[in-house]
């Protein structure tokens, strides 16, 4: 490898994750929602940022490659605001649940 | 030095098969993005089926975190070592990997087993179908990731193909990181 | 670099390339050259199953009930097999892999200057894995029940339940044909990528790339952003009809709308995917054909990158009717209309390069003019199709078909026969007949007008797509609607038997036609500095690129181009 780097503290990278993984499980043992949800998923972005900048060596790769990344990122996110209205918000005025409660389907007949 | 000139350029200043690497996780990205996108949905909407996320068993997914992150290290390992250049360590470090991918892999069944026989099978509700294709997609990725490993540690041994301890060494720890959120999206997210 | 040559001399496999059997050469070839006409003459024979598909339901629309010269009885179910093949074919086993696989593979590493693609043998691998996803997709036509009938769109619950769709094989064959083929070109564009960002020749600048090469890594990319969820998708599909889950079906929880926003977020981008190889290839025809430089090279990649931005969040407009949130509609109302700037623009570039030059109707010229008045029609009739309130009338009708027509036609068909008789004398060191190729032209594109101008008409008098016989509907069985689709039934008849002029001229130029020189056609890129056609390995020695792609009748030159590798005085 010409692209020399000095090589992060491997091994302490791994105790880091070991107790952030400690923290992401015992925080939902207190069952607050909220602090499940910031240790669940916080800690789940802690802890996959130290796995890319530091094993998968990120840290040091060229600007192109995080570009790369966190456009992929970004357009999960427009795929999910695009669709998320319509998965989300069923609840509009016209919708009546026709084959539960037969009501509609009589009166078309 | 075999094959074309091309693969040897790097107008970039990557190498070329890193540069790969890094191309094929962007669209896994979108693949498990997908996936894990669909899956959010749902569950945001309060779908119903998702409570059942408080039967998957929590140790059982912590101790799967806690063996892929080990793996990373050990893979991680072996390519600081290659880069010295001790083969013997790395044919090691990768086959230490690898048992890390097969331990995993056993507690997988160990689990999927326990909600088989438990009812908990694929078509039971969506979580339960999400379930099964998120983490069997990563179990599929987990086989061949060590399938490929095994492969290149001979390589090693023989003494050539340096490189491709890193590329499989990035490919590893993105698996890693797939696991990193299916874990607390699978797991611990009860609410 | 010297390094790097002498190493590779020593390799036995690029010094020795003559030594490779047939069947290393042809079939299980490394060459990106074969590779990339592996996939051409693919694409071609799908495209003539493709052809005939249409030719079987356009005559049952024609002649409802009738036998049908050369194929037979056409039935409801079959009629629906047929156009969903018909779609799925000529997007997915046409379109990609003629102008994406086929020609990136030929044009990427002659036009950047390198030896081949920086993967060879994970080039052969997708190769492979698309030719078993064409044989996957015809093997579907002869299971029980059929191919599968339900649309290119393939919307659960019509998809994910044998008991509607009534091809249970089929449709789940059908799946796993485009799962194979998205992976294929998942593999062949990183390979794509890769090589345009690692292997340029020496002193070609991110500038100095050709259009062509440019659009065909920006299509790539677009469609390894957008193909993912899809990806996901099929696999959730797939659950659904083989194992019973019910990620689309609301009886089970799931959302079939779900499945419309994965297929159109990949659906729309795919739209420019195809679009933008087939306009980086005009752009190359246009320019060596008017002997001008391309009129601003920037502001056409920039262009190109806004609409492939933009690609990404117009996917909604495919579902105006299927029960959207309507505030969503407008938002994708908006960028459906922003979408047309940056192309309207990328076209005036083009008018503006034709512009006073020496125009030269040569037989890829007039491809690339047909393309650009071609699809100036499909483009201008899609911003009345992006308005949410026109398109509740004009959604699934003809309008539609036909609007849709006029942008992939020309993509595809147009397109390719520009892009085929532009690099023929390349690809096979011979010169195609000039008067048939004019033939052909005329023979093509006027019936292709005749058959879709028409439809447009048929659509605003609210004719649906995707039904078997209209005669069972008494306002649409009138006779002069049915003499409308009679004519463009007669001239799709027309056009193909046109193509027979093109298959004729195809190979009989490429064992008789004339020898073909270097540069048949005075052009700067560097594929034309080498022999017709190119040896293992390309260049003998690396170029060296000192100029732009586009130096055409530069003022102070004796000769009116300036090819790239030319070393200035």
């Amino acid at each position: 490898m010409s692209d020399a780097h000095t090589h992060p503290n491997y091994i302490k990278i791994w105790y880091w994750l070991l107790v952030l993984l400690a923290i992401s499980v015992v925080g939902p043992m207190f069952e607050i929602p909220a602090l499940t949800i910031i240790t669940a998923f916080g800690i789940a972005i802690v802890k996959s940022y130290l796995v890319a900048a530091y094993f998968m060596h990120l840290k040091f790769e060229k600007a192109i490659i995080w570009f790369l990344l966190t456009l992929s990122i970004i357009l999960l996110g427009v795929f999910f605001f695009g669709t998320a209205p319509d998965l989300m918000m069923t609840e509009g005025d016209q919708w009546i649940d026709c084959i539960a409660d037969k009501s509609c389907v009589e009166q078309r007949l | 030095m075999h094959g074309p000139i091309a693969t040897h350029r790097r107008a970039t200043g990557i190498p070329t098969g890193r540069l790969a690497v890094w191309w094929l996780l962007a669209s896994e990205i979108f693949i498990f993005g997908g996936l894990v996108t669909c899956f959010l949905l749902f569950k945001l909407n309060g779908s119903p089926g998702f409570e059942d996320a408080a039967l998957t068993s929590v140790t059982a997914g912590a101790i799967n975190t806690f063996v892929l992150l080990t793996s990373s290290l050990s893979i991680v390992l072996a390519h600081a070592a290659i880069e010295n250049g001790d083969r013997v360590k790395t044919f090691r470090y990768i086959w230490y990997t690898i048992g890390g991918g097969l331990i995993f892999l056993g507690i997988k069944t160990y689990e999927y087993t326990g909600k088989i026989v438990h009812g908990h099978v694929i078509t039971e509700n969506l979580f339960w179908s999400f379930y099964y294709t998120m983490t069997g997609l990563h179990a599929l990725h987990v086989i061949g990731g060590m399938v490929i490993m095994a492969l290149i540690s001979f390589d090693i041994r023989k003494g050539y193909n340096f490189q491709r301890v890193e590329l499989i060494g990035i490919y590893w720890h993105f698996v890693d990181l797939v696991w990193i959120f299916l874990f607390p999206l699978l797991y611990i997210a009860n609410f | 670099m010297s390094q790097a040559t002498a190493a590779v001399k020593k390799d036995s496999q690029a010094e020795h390339h003559e030594e490779l059997s047939f069947l290393y050469k042809y079939i299980l070839p490394v060459d990106h050259k074969i590779i990339g006409m592996q996939y051409i003459f693919t694409g071609l024979i799908m495209a003539i199953i493709g052809g005939y598909f249409s030719y079987a339901f356009r005559m049952q629309l024609a002649f409802p009930g009738e036998v049908v010269p050369l194929y037979g009885l056409v039935g409801p179910g079959e009629y629906n097999m047929l156009i969903t093949n018909h779609g799925t074919i000529m997007i997915f086993w046409v379109a990609m892999p003629v102008l994406i696989a086929g020609f990136g593979n030929y044009l990427i590493p002659l036009m950047i200057g390198c030896d081949d693609m920086v993967f060879p043998r994970l080039n052969r691998l997708s190769y492979q894995i698309f030719l078993v996803s064409a044989l996957v997709l015809i093997a579907s036509f002869f299971v029980t029940g059929g191919g599968f009938g339900g649309a290119w769109t393939s919307y659960p619950p019509l998809s994910s339940n044998a008991e509607y769709s009534l091809t249970d094989w089929g449709a789940s064959l059908w799946i796993l044909a485009v799962a194979l083929e998205f992976v294929s070109f998942l593999l062949g564009g990183i390979n794509f990528i890769t090589t345009t960002m690692n292997a340029r020749a020496p002193g070609m600048k991110m500038m100095d790339i050709p259009i062509a090469v440019w659009f065909i890594v920006i299509a790539v990319i677009l469609f390894m952003a957008s193909v993912g969820p899809l990806i996901a998708g099929a696999v959730m599909l797939f659950m659904d009809q083989r194992l019973g889950t019910s990620f689309f079906l609301p009886s089970g929880g799931g959302d079939p709308l779900l499945w419309q926003h994965l297929f159109w977020f990949f659906g729309h981008p795919e739209v420019y995917v195809v679009l933008l190889p087939t306009m980086g290839i005009v752009a190359d025809v246009i320019t060596v054909f008017s002997r001008k430089k391309l009129f601003g090279y920037r502001t056409v990649l920039y262009t190109a990158f806004a609409t492939g931005g933009l690609s990404f969040v117009v996917w909604a407009h495919h579902q105006f009717i299927a029960g959207i949130d309507p505030r969503v509609a407008n938002v994708f109302v908006v960028t459906t209309v922003l979408i047309s700037i940056p192309l309207a623009e990328m076209m005036f570039s083009y008018i503006a390069t034709l512009y006073g030059g020496s125009i030269e109707l040569k037989t890829p010229m007039l491809w690339a003019l047909g393309f650009l008045a071609a699809f100036l029609i499909g483009g201008v009739t899609g911003i009345y199709l992006g308005a949410s309130a026109l398109d509740i009338y004009f959604h699934d009708s003809y309008f539609v078909l036909a609007h849709f027509h006029y942008t992939f036609f020309p993509i595809t068909i147009i397109g390719m026969f520009a892009a085929l008789t532009f690099w023929f004398p390349k690809m096979f060191g011979r010169m195609m007949n000039e008067t048939l190729g004019k033939i052909h032209f005329w023979g093509t594109f006027i019936p292709f007008n005749c058959i879709f101008l028409p439809l447009f008409f048929l659509g605003l008098a609210g004719q649906n797509r995707r039904v078997y016989n209209f005669q069972l509907y008494p306002d649409l069985a009138t006779q002069d609607l049915q003499n409308i689709r009679i004519f463009a039934t007669l001239s799709l008849v027309v056009m193909l038997i046109f193509q027979l002029v093109f298959i004729y001229n195809f190979f009989v130029s490429m064992f008789k036609g004339e020898k073909a020189p270097n540069n048949p056609w005075n052009a700067n890129t560097l594929e034309w500095s080498i022999p017709s056609p190119p040896p293992h390995g390309n260049f003998k020695t690396l170029p060296t690129v000192y100029r732009g792609a586009y130096e055409y009748s530069v003022p102070g030159r004796e000769l009116d181009y300036w090819p790239q590798n030319e070393a200035p005085k």
